[in-house]
């Protein structure tokens, strides 16, 4: 066991070389020193906890996914249906209690009409079932149902779209490094490094951007729009906070299909209205959403509209010519502030469901600035006082111990930073505790090596019993912690993460400084000296 | 050089003298933190809970104005609010509950946290915003039950993992040490209220692995000795092994606990509460890898024998070969 050849030496130095040496980039960052440009610079992140930023949980409502695919269904078989150029007549549509269902008028139509609506549904992915179930009851009624497979498979994508769109309004705000991850079916990691203030982020995240012309009903009955009942066809829709004609009414009536939506725009800006000097935002179509408009205006001229961002009325200004240049102004109750977030979140596209905060958590730079400074000097103090108490217990072999020990250390900095894991507060106390069972495993073979030489072994004996029999507990010891850590890692969250990722890191250099390296320089050492006695 | 030894050589203390006493004042300690953890109940932090917590230091002040700030946040009509110095006495938490109706409107949580900084920050020039969080319900009942898991399973896999490597008598005594550890580290928290927060779990899951791996090593001492010693008898036997590893398990406990107090006192008061159940940790782990997991081997009746490999077919029929018999 105490044999060395030449080969294992110069492995187990250039493992203990090329771990060192890519903790250095991080160790010359957090000391201020340069790191050349041209070298590799794998670096450790420093946790939302010690550099200071924020995490926001999101999460989405997967029943409003499953009401749009209604909607968007709905309006489906409406042009579908009338693509048949009268063949089929259908009546009746209703869309409720999460199905839509309508009848055929001629009950001979029933398979006709069955072709018409099936090129509607696809595949849900590769789960091998439709996305939408056809049923006909009572001879002439359909019901569709979208199934379970597709409302999943449609919540994905919303997710992923939403992802996008979160990921371009993040960067419209110019802050650095965001990270955004999915997380489980219908949520969504959002962390910021370094953000102050999250409520302008927050606010940009919680607004969805649907936007939406409606025609106004000028024939809905005032009093029945107040009580929020809407005539056959029309939709009551409230006003926002402070719009102009809120004051006379809280609702207003529009006509629920017809409209266009704001989706296909080419870009949005913050402006000023001219005569009033209001903040505004002026919208730019493209070609396609710019005809839209122009024939809703044209058809439409001295009708009002409304504009609805987010199932609440703007403005419902009067047409009063048709706006063929492909280009609007929508005005509202805006500060600037609000109507530059509301041009952002238009430029990178409504959100496919709505999102809202579960959790977050914010932490000022100075709490962070001041955790690491801490935790460093926590780290040194409690490194030294370690390496001077193995030092007077040991003698040489407590050098030895020592040394393994600062390898380790730059070890798992090295690790972290090449597998480009974070580090956070719990992992400085990971860290902390590593160094505690580093230094476990040192005790543990020299006292094995204390108790065989006063059983009277010689010296070569002593020490190859030591690490044979103590290497034995030191595995077994550090398989419970292996077995604890990956179950922190795999069940935990957030700080315990971290402490989980420090730990086992710290757990497979520990073994390989404190009984391989340790190994190495004792057997060397003895084959040099060859010393009849042991001080130990 | 002289070395310092901790321990002088060859102790021969009889610790196994004293295993009915020490049983006895570990089950009343354990009988008395679950009855705290279960009357006074832990202090719960918005990580399980939910709510909104936000953390203050103010800067120029020898203490918190606590009484002063109690008042102000109550008076913006938020309920009252509960407040903590942690690590430092000018170092504040002020954890609220979350209005009613904010799960459908998350802008009430964050009007709310606004408030209540504004009117800190108006009322106190030094105060400093070290950070707020905002944990809804639903997250929270989440984060409790995956810390949960956590927390049993590792327990369970490391028990079976001794098991395997030992005897189902070691696996019984490791769980009962770890048992034991864990409910007077949870004791500690429920007498001192501190904040029992997700950074609270690691701390837990540190001292169950630290007391496994002290019970570990005396184990294995004994399993070793187990096949040494046939003939001794076996409480002779326990005190052989943990005197054995007496100047290790004092050595270890005090390299960590050195790492732990300077963490503690020097490091970032955040993980105070986390360095100071730890270092409790330590030492109910030291005193029950001698107290609890040795005495109950002598309980469930562990023998040299344990550790003799039952002879199977193939080894009997190789035995009465060599015997020279068909």
């Amino acid at each position: 066991m105490l044999d060395f050849p030449r080969w294992k030496q110069l492995w187990f130095w250039f493992i203990t070389l090329v771990a060192c040496a890519s903790a250095l980039p991080s160790i010359c960052s957090v000391s201020g020193l340069s790191w050349p440009s041209y070298l590799p610079a794998p670096r450790i992140n420093l946790g939302l906890d010690l550099a200071g930023g924020s995490h926001l949980l999101l999460e989405a409502n997967p029943d409003q996914v499953v009401s749009q695919r209604l909607e968007g269904m709905e309006e489906s078989v409406r042009t579908h249906i009338r693509q048949s150029d009268g063949k089929v007549q259908i009546g009746d549509i209703s869309n409720k209690d999460g199905a839509l269902s309508f009848m055929v008028q001629d009950p001979g139509m029933v398979d006709a009409t069955r072709d018409l609506i099936l090129p509607l549904t696809s595949g849900a992915g590769l789960t091998g079932k439709r996305d939408w179930d056809i049923k006909v009851v009572d001879t002439t009624r359909f019901v569709l149902t979208p199934t379970k497979e597709g409302i999943d498979q449609a919540v994905s994508a919303a997710m992923d779209t939403a992802t996008e769109v979160i990921r371009k309004r993040i960067d419209a705000l110019g802050t650095r490094e965001p990270t955004i991850i999915r997380q489980g079916a219908d949520r969504i990691v959002v962390q910021v490094p370094g953000l102050k203030d999250p409520s302008a982020l927050k606010a940009l995240l919680g607004q969805t951007a649907k936007l939406e012309f409606k025609l106004v009903d000028t024939t809905a009955n005032p009093t029945d729009v107040a009580q929020g009942i809407a005539e056959p066809g029309d939709e009551i829709v409230p006003f926002a906070e402070g719009a102009h004609g809120a004051a006379t009414a809280p609702a207003i009536a529009v006509k629920r299909l017809g409209g266009i939506k704001g989706d296909q725009l080419t870009d949005a800006r913050q402006g000023f209205e001219q005569r009033t000097n209001q903040p505004v935002v002026s919208i730019t179509f493209n070609q396609e959403g710019g005809a839209k408009f122009a024939k809703l205006t044209t058809d439409n001229v001295n009708r009002p509209f409304a504009i609805i961002l987010d199932g609440k009325v703007l403005s419902a200004p009067n047409i009063n010519e048709p706006i063929l240049g492909g280009s609007a102004q929508i005005s509202g109750n805006f500060t600037v502030a609000s109507a530059n977030s509301l041009a952002i979140a238009l430029r990178s596209g409504a959100l496919p469901v709505d999102l809202r905060v579960v959790e977050e958590r914010t932490v000022g730079p100075d709490l962070g600035a001041d955790s690491i400074h801490k935790g460093v000097i926590a780290m040194a103090v409690g490194t030294g006082l370690v390496v001077l108490l193995m030092l007077v217990t040991y003698g040489r072999f407590g050098v030895y111990a020592n040394l393994a020990l600062i390898i380790n250390v730059l070890m798992i900095l090295g690790i972290m930073a090449a597998l480009g894991t974070t580090l956070t507060l719990p992992g400085i106390a990971g860290f902390v505790l590593t160094i505690g069972a580093a230094v476990d495993a040192n005790v543990l073979i020299n006292e094995r090596i204390r108790e065989e030489r006063k059983r009277g072994r010689r010296v070569f004996a002593a020490v190859e019993n030591g690490y044979k029999e103590a290497s034995r507990t030191i595995y077994d010891a550090n398989t419970t912690h292996i077995i604890a850590a990956t179950l922190m890692f795999a069940f935990g969250s957030g700080p315990v993460k971290g402490f989980a990722v420090v730990l086992m890191i710290g757990i497979v250099t520990s073994v390989f400084t404190a009984v391989f390296l340790t190994r190495m320089w004792v057997a060397l050492w003895l084959r040099k000296a060859r010393p009849a006695d042991l001080n130990i | 050089m002289r070395l310092l030894k901790l321990v002088p050589e060859n102790t021969n203390i009889g610790f196994l003298r004293w295993q009915w006493p020490t049983t006895i004042v570990s089950t009343l300690l354990m009988i008395a933190s679950w009855v705290l953890i279960l009357t006074q109940g832990l202090n719960l932090g918005v990580d399980f809970v939910g709510g909104q917590m936000i953390r203050v230091t103010f800067t120029q002040s020898a203490a918190a104005p606590v009484a002063a700030l109690r008042g102000e946040v109550a008076a913006l009509g938020y309920g009252d609010p509960v407040i903590q110095t942690f690590g430092a006495p000018n170092a504040i938490s002020i954890r609220m509950r979350l209005p009613q109706g904010s799960d459908k409107n998350a802008t009430m949580a964050d009007t709310m946290a606004k408030k209540i900084t504004a009117t800190i920050k108006a009322a106190h020039a030094d105060a400093r915003l070290d950070g707020v969080d905002s944990v809804s319900g639903k997250v929270s009942k989440e984060l409790g039950w995956t810390a949960f898991q956590a927390l049993g399973l590792a327990a369970i896999a490391i028990s079976i993992y001794i098991w395997y490597r030992f005897e189902w008598q070691f696996g019984v005594g490791a769980l009962a040490s770890l048992v034991h550890d864990v409910s007077l580290t949870l004791g500690l928290f429920a007498v001192t209220q501190m904040e029992f927060d997700l950074t609270t779990v690691a701390a837990i899951l540190t001292v169950i692995g630290y007391s496994l791996n002290d019970t570990i090593v005396v184990y294995d001492r004994i399993r070793e000795n187990l096949k040494k010693f046939r003939k001794m008898d076996l409480s002779e036997l326990l005190d052989l092994s943990v005197n054995e590893t007496l100047s290790r398990t004092v050595l270890t406990s005090a390299t960590m606990l050195i790492t732990l107090i300077a963490l503690m006192l020097l490091g970032p008061k955040v993980i105070f509460s986390f360095s100071a159940a730890l270092i409790l940790g330590i030492f109910v782990c030291t005193y029950s890898s001698i107290y609890m997991a040795a005495p109950i081997l002598i309980w469930l009746k562990v023998t040299s024998s344990s550790f003799v490999p039952t002879e199977t077919t193939m080894d009997r029929q190789e035995r009465l070969t060599r015997e020279g018999r068909p």
